[in-house]
């Protein structure tokens, strides 16, 4: 198919379930290695029905349903990533993943370092996080930061279907260990175009959402875009993390540069959270750039609430906008 | 060296005592369907896990517990409180999300708890509440203060590694605490054939020389002697013991509607199950013996129907908290600032 004389490929309308669901259909007929595992995935098709017929299209060798035992089926996945599988670990819910910490951050990260090489540990372990299903507390986890915090770990999260499909395929293909984060709340609240097609996204790299002069704001999946709509109006320059270890340095380093501002609005706590990495990065390399201080927007010193206070945990457009202004006014 | 199972005819369980579980089982039953009824208004913004059709077990158990005892729960917890003798206003107040809930409207139906009543906490972890109800039963033995501890957990719960290491620790220890796994068959929508080398779980008990038993969990006094039985064990002897109680949920795994129209489950199983109703079963051997009368009990549920009542809109008529609350119990002293 071509486009004012370009090559480009088939665009269908999906929201995000549909275009994870399709990357993982496509890994799985690309890759004889890839296989998927978790509670629910195969006949249920998942929580959120992300996995949805890949039991039926796949077969039960490819498609594993599991116990229910979070420590065990990491466990288990990060035997089959050493044994040379590339296994695609569904968690249901993000808070769900502290019952399997120990593998996650004793084993899956260090596998590498361990064997000296020997041994990768080429495992994702998917998930949704986040405030999206009206549902307190583990089920609306944002702690992001504390598998950014360590090393070995790859940590990805996607704002859109487009970039879930590509970044997805990309951590599969990973020969590290990733945690793909999926924002539930954007789960089936966009429908954009997306390649028909396989395609990846590079990991490590970030995206200009938006370009602007004025001001830098740096976001990630679902709050990407309430950071976005609290900027209306103003020239500023939103950057959409999307892989949240490594993060992408060079072009937050650029935007400041050209900005000289820099507010970053996360939904996670803000005490230890990826802000406050990117705010240290941020002085440490760039402070002689900086017209006015730094400013976090994020969740409060508190757990995930009932439905009715979310909106007064998670950053509002109009807690954002305080932001943007008290940089701006600076 | 293990006690004998003391086992008690129906006939020999007290009048009072059959119309308490009856009067227990039918307070759960009314107030699950009202939350079924009332949940599509949508004022209830929390999950709800129904435990409709597996109301025996909890109604069993809890009368065999004293007011000082204590219960863990899971996020299918309702039953437990209610049978324990939470009242009903504090959890409507909850699952709406407002001030005067039992969570002060911050934890919704996954997150109950009743401390005066002997509810520790329940959580949406599965297996969550296993090692915190070891850890209660071995502060009582520390204390000496005669309690027991029941740890309701469901047939998923069975899988976490936590659930062997706490029975472990519990049969090592000696611990005053009573396991209690309500075999429903399904993890969410997994069914326990699918997931389980064996079905048997009362039979891990023995891997730890420990008691276990397997119930019908839909026949009250099945529960009410398995319960007393072990209860007694853990609270003069300091054994643990394992009860498995075999049930059913009628509902799907969250929410009020079934879930077979999705195919998670045949349709027939659950038709099978609903004629095993424990509360239409029992009530028929109440009226057959003589314990209670048409009458006595249609009156019992209209108590209950205005007890339910009263809470809903007790519920209704609190006040929600507000963004101060949010930051509020999060640390000893002072809270956080919101920016």
């Amino acid at each position: 198919m071509t486009h004012k004389g370009k090559d480009v490929m088939a665009l269908i309308k999906q929201n995000m379930v549909q275009a994870i669901n399709a990357a993982l259909s496509q890994e799985l007929e690309r890759d004889p290695d890839v296989v998927i595992i978790g509670e629910d995935v195969g006949r249920d098709g998942g929580v959120f029905r992300v996995s949805e017929g890949l039991l039926d299209r796949f077969g039960p060798k490819r498609v594993i349903d599991t116990p229910l035992a979070e420590l065990g089926i990491v466990g288990a996945a990060v035997g089959m990533a050493s044994y040379g599988l590339r296994p695609v670990v569904e968690i249901q819910f993000m808070g769900f993943i502290y019952a399997a910490l120990e593998q996650v951050f004793s084993h899956a990260s260090r596998m590498r370092s361990r064997s000296r090489g020997a041994f990768t540990c080429p495992l994702v372990i998917r998930t949704p996080y986040g405030i999206g299903i009206k549902a307190p507390e583990l089920h609306s986890e944002s702690s992001e930061a504390l598998f950014c915090h360590m090393p070995g770990l790859k940590v990805v999260m996607p704002s859109s279907p487009y970039n879930a499909k590509g970044l997805l395929a990309s951590a599969i293909r990973d020969d590290d260990p990733v945690l793909f984060l999926e924002p539930s709340r954007l789960y089936r609240a966009i429908k954009a175009d997306v390649p028909d097609e396989p395609y990846t996204l590079p990991i490590g790299k970030a995206e200009i959402f938006q370009e602007g002069k004025d001001l830098t704001i740096v976001a990630w999946g679902a709050m990407l875009h309430k950071a976005a709509e609290a900027a209306e109006g103003l020239d500023a320059e939103i950057i959409d993390l999307l892989t949240l270890k490594p993060y992408d340095e060079e072009t937050i380093l650029n935007s400041i540069k050209k900005t000289g501002r820099l507010v970053i609005v996360e939904e996670a706590t803000r005490i230890g959270g990826l802000g406050a990495e990117i705010s240290a990065f941020a002085a440490e390399e760039a402070i002689g750039y900086l017209a006015a201080p730094i400013v976090r927007c994020a969740g409060p010193e508190a757990v995930v609430p009932m439905a009715r206070l979310e909106d007064e945990f998670r950053p509002s457009t109009e807690r954002i906008r305080k932001a943007y202004e008290r940089v701006m006014a600076y | 060296m293990k006690r004998a199972v003391r086992h008690q005819a129906q006939t020999e369980i007290e009048k009072a005592v059959l119309v308490k579980m009856y009067t227990s089982m039918l307070r759960i039953r009314l107030f699950e369907e009202r939350i079924a009824a009332l949940y599509p208004e949508q004022e209830m913004q929390c999950p709800v896990h129904l435990c409709i059709g597996q109301e025996a077990i909890a109604a069993g158990v809890c009368m065999r517990l004293e007011e000082k005892d204590y219960v863990f729960s899971n996020h299918r917890g309702h039953g437990h409180c209610l049978a324990k003798g939470s009242a009903m206003a504090p959890l409507f107040a909850e699952f709406y999300g407002r001030k005067t809930g039992c969570s002060r409207g911050k934890g919704g139906s996954m997150h109950v708890i009743d401390v005066k009543n002997g509810i520790l906490g329940t959580s949406a972890i599965v297996g969550g509440g296993i090692p915190m109800g070891v850890g209660a039963a071995l502060a009582s033995r520390i204390r000496g203060d005669g309690r027991v501890t029941v740890i309701f957990f469901g047939d998923g719960a069975s899988e976490e590694g936590v659930f062997y290491e706490s029975f472990n620790f519990a049969a090592l220890k000696r611990l005053p605490v009573v396991f209690v796994c309500e075999n429903n068959f399904y993890a969410t929508n997994s069914p326990q054939a699918a997931r389980q080398a064996s079905c048997r779980i009362s039979s891990a008990a023995a891997a730890f020389d420990a008691h276990g038993v397997c119930i019908d969990g839909n026949d009250v006094t099945a529960v009410y002697e398995a319960a007393g039985a072990a209860i007694a064990n853990a609270r003069d002897g300091g054994e643990p013991s394992l009860i498995e109680a075999i049930t059913y949920r009628w509902k799907g795994h969250v929410g009020p509607n079934a879930d077979f129209e999705n195919g998670c489950r045949p349709k027939d199983e659950l038709f099978d199950w609903l004629d095993r109703c424990p509360i239409r079963t029992f009530k028929a051997r109440l009226l057959e013996c003589g314990a209670m009368t048409d009458e006595e009990m249609s009156e019992t549920a209209t108590i209950i129907d205005k007890e339910i009542d009263t809470a809903v809109a007790f519920a209704k008529a609190s006040p929600f908290p507000g963004a101060s609350d949010l930051l509020s119990d999060v640390y000893a002293g002072q809270n956080h600032a919101m920016d």
